[in-house]
């Protein structure tokens, strides 16, 4: 059984009355996340602008958008959860499922896949396994075609990337280091040579 | 060689930070612009025919000048969303010089009188967002955002949004519903942006590189801008150079030069032994071209009398290697994956585009199924809310009139390997 949020995969409980704004008083909110989604409100001539960095900061505490992470988010915005779920369902760097801790984003868009990103995807899945940690997806164009074929590995742009690369990625992720460090985007130069430093 | 605007010495270590993009003349053209009128910026950017580099490829000043005038809340908002399948030039800019852009912005907003901004950046870029905020940060402490802006009076406050996956919110109105919170679904236009847009204010909104053009606009004057490029295709442009060349990257190009240069003088061409097959000019939105139409001039007009666009600068490259059913199945599950599901024609019309061309894959299709497949992207044109379906139905149905016998030869091909495929029809 899914456990996205009802509606989705499950139809919703007709006879239940639709959940309200969660009440501060029995809805407890760790106080960082609280004050982290206060200042986003904040910014906005309107804070319901402040819904996606919400979700995303209730995400990176709860790993994932979960019943109990979006009923916070929709305590301290003063929002239903139902408004949330609609949201948080549908970016794709949100998850309405629980996932690994560590995501790996392979780009299988066109650029990258006339690349060999297909292939390198499924390499990243079978090496990944069963392993828990690993949260290994296959991503629409990510923004990086000239290091084609390429991966986001836990926000960190790396290619292009061949098969021979993967077991040393998925070490570096396991071991917490830096990932593939000669081969992320950060350290590449301007491919227009005109233009140089 | 052509002039480098917004690439020259874009590798300076240091760039993205104040200190050396101030000693290189940065925020210069902020100073410039601020002791003129908005109307005198404005017509600045009138005179340099700039049109904008996120895919529409509309005059900026245009657009500027279509705000309504007064004291009324204005935002501006820079579409940072970059998502088109092969672009990757915004990147590149915000990464490596984010003071360009602000500044660019800065400008901009006081020509359009707005005093609230928003740079909305794609979710997946965290280190070009978090070097943005950095920037911003410094720009802030140094007065050239926030309150009287260099003493002049001006007043602008910039927040940098992330999102958080979604191409439909690089659409303008998809992201101004991102901005405010909800699901990204694109509005019925009118009322248009300029009048109704973010909270129901009036909104400009531009693409990265647009901004990142204006400090040099500001700087050369508008009519000295002109000049390069063509006379309605002014000045330079990033362009997004990858799949099968050898060199993929960004490279800036004077607007009309052949395109065959930019292919393969800068990006080396396809590999050994192979050649071009096909080509999008302008990321996967855009018509295909094949490889007998290199000599096209890259520029706005030139490639929209070839029957395809410039779009964002995103030069996708194919070589004689790959199926063009493969192509095509690529390009219809990318945009039946991010079709928002709001207006039917894109919603099912995405599906059944790439139902009909599995079914040439699994060696089931009959030759009918290639005119219902070219009728269905008709059908999908003009008929709804935005044009992401209309970013499926363009390459698919060039590549259905181009290569309709590869098509055709693959439906036999795919036929007889699988003769076993149920309900298959010899064709």
């Amino acid at each position: 059984m899914s456990v996205r949020a009802s509606g989705w995969d499950v139809p919703a409980d007709l006879e239940k009355d639709p959940a309200t704004i969660p009440d501060p008083a029995s809805t407890p909110v760790p106080p960082q996340l609280q004050a982290e989604i206060e200042s986003h409100m904040a910014l906005y001539p309107d804070s319901r602008s402040a819904s996606l960095p919400a979700l995303e900061a209730a995400q990176r505490l709860h790993g994932w958008c979960s019943p109990e992470a979006i009923e916070q988010v929709a305590c301290v915005m003063r929002v239903t959860p139902a408004s949330l779920d609609a949201v948080a369902s549908f970016y794709d760097m949100l998850e309405t499922e629980p996932v690994g801790e560590h995501s790996i984003y392979v780009c299988t868009n066109i650029s990258c896949s006339l690349c060999g990103a297909d292939e390198l995807y499924s390499a990243i899945r079978d090496g990944a396994g069963e392993d828990p940690a690993f949260n290994v997806r296959a991503f629409e164009c990510l923004g990086a075609c000239d290091i084609a074929p390429m991966a986001s590995v836990d926000g960190v742009y790396v290619g292009p990337l061949t098969l021979a690369d993967v077991p040393q990625l998925l070490d570096d992720v396991r071991a917490g280091r830096e990932v593939l460090a000669e081969k992320q985007l950060v350290r590449r130069p301007c491919a227009d040579r005109e233009a140089g430093g | 060689m052509s002039a480098k605007l917004l690439f020259a010495g874009i590798d300076e270590p240091g760039l993205n930070t104040l200190e050396v993009y101030r000693r290189r003349g940065g925020y210069e053209s902020l100073a410039k612009a601020l002791a003129m009128t908005p109307e005198e910026v404005l017509s600045q950017l009138e005179a340099s025919g700039l049109r904008g580099r996120g895919g529409a490829g509309f005059q900026m000043g245009k657009k500027v000048s279509f705000l309504p005038k007064g004291s009324i809340d204005k935002y501006l908002v820079c579409n940072a969303d970059e998502s088109e399948p092969g672009t990757f030039k915004d990147r590149e800019l915000m990464q490596k010089t984010p003071h360009l852009l602000i500044e660019g912005l800065v400008i901009a907003a006081f020509a359009a009188g707005a005093s609230r901004s928003f740079i909305y950046i794609r979710g997946e870029y965290v280190l070009q967002a978090d070097l943005l905020d950095a920037a911003l940060a410094e720009a802030r402490a140094a007065g050239y955002v926030g309150e009287n802006i260099l003493g002049s009076g001006f007043s602008l406050s910039l927040i940098v949004h992330r999102g958080a996956g979604a191409y439909i919110c690089g659409e303008e109105t998809g992201l101004l519903d991102s901005l405010e919170g909800k699901r990204g679904n694109p509005r019925l236009k009118p009322p248009f942006p300029a009048n109704e847009g973010l909270y129901k204010g009036p909104t400009l909104i531009n693409n990265v590189e647009t901004l990142a053009t204006v400090p040099t606009i500001i700087r050369m004057g508008g009519e000295a801008y002109a000049k390069i490029g063509t006379e309605t295709s002014t000045g330079t442009k990033l362009v997004s150079v990858s799949g099968h060349v050898r060199k993929p990257g960004n490279y800036e190009i004077e607007l009309g030069i052949p395109s065959r240069e930019i292919i393969y003088d800068l990006a080396g061409g396809p590999p050994e032994g192979r050649s071009v097959k096909c080509w999008f000019p302008g990321g996967s939105s855009a018509p295909v071209l094949g490889g007998d139409e290199l000599d096209v001039p890259y520029d706005f007009d030139s490639l929209a009398k070839a029957g395809s666009m410039l779009g964002s600068g995103a030069i996708i490259v194919v070589d004689d290697s790959t199926p063009i059913l493969d192509v095509a199945l690529k390009v219809a599950k990318f945009y039946r994956h991010e079709s928002c599901g709001k207006c039917t024609p894109c919603r099912e019309g995405t599906s059944w585009t790439v139902e009909m061309l599995e079914r040439i894959d699994r060696g089931e299709a009959t030759p009918m199924d290639l005119e219902i497949m070219a009728s269905v992207q008709d059908h999908i044109i003009g008929n709804c809310l935005c044009v992401l379906g209309d970013a499926m139905a363009m390459p698919i149905g060039s590549m259905i009139v181009k290569f309709k016998d590869e098509f055709e030869a693959q439906m036999v091909q795919r036929h007889v390997d699988a003769p076993q495929a149920a309900g298959a029809v010899a064709p």
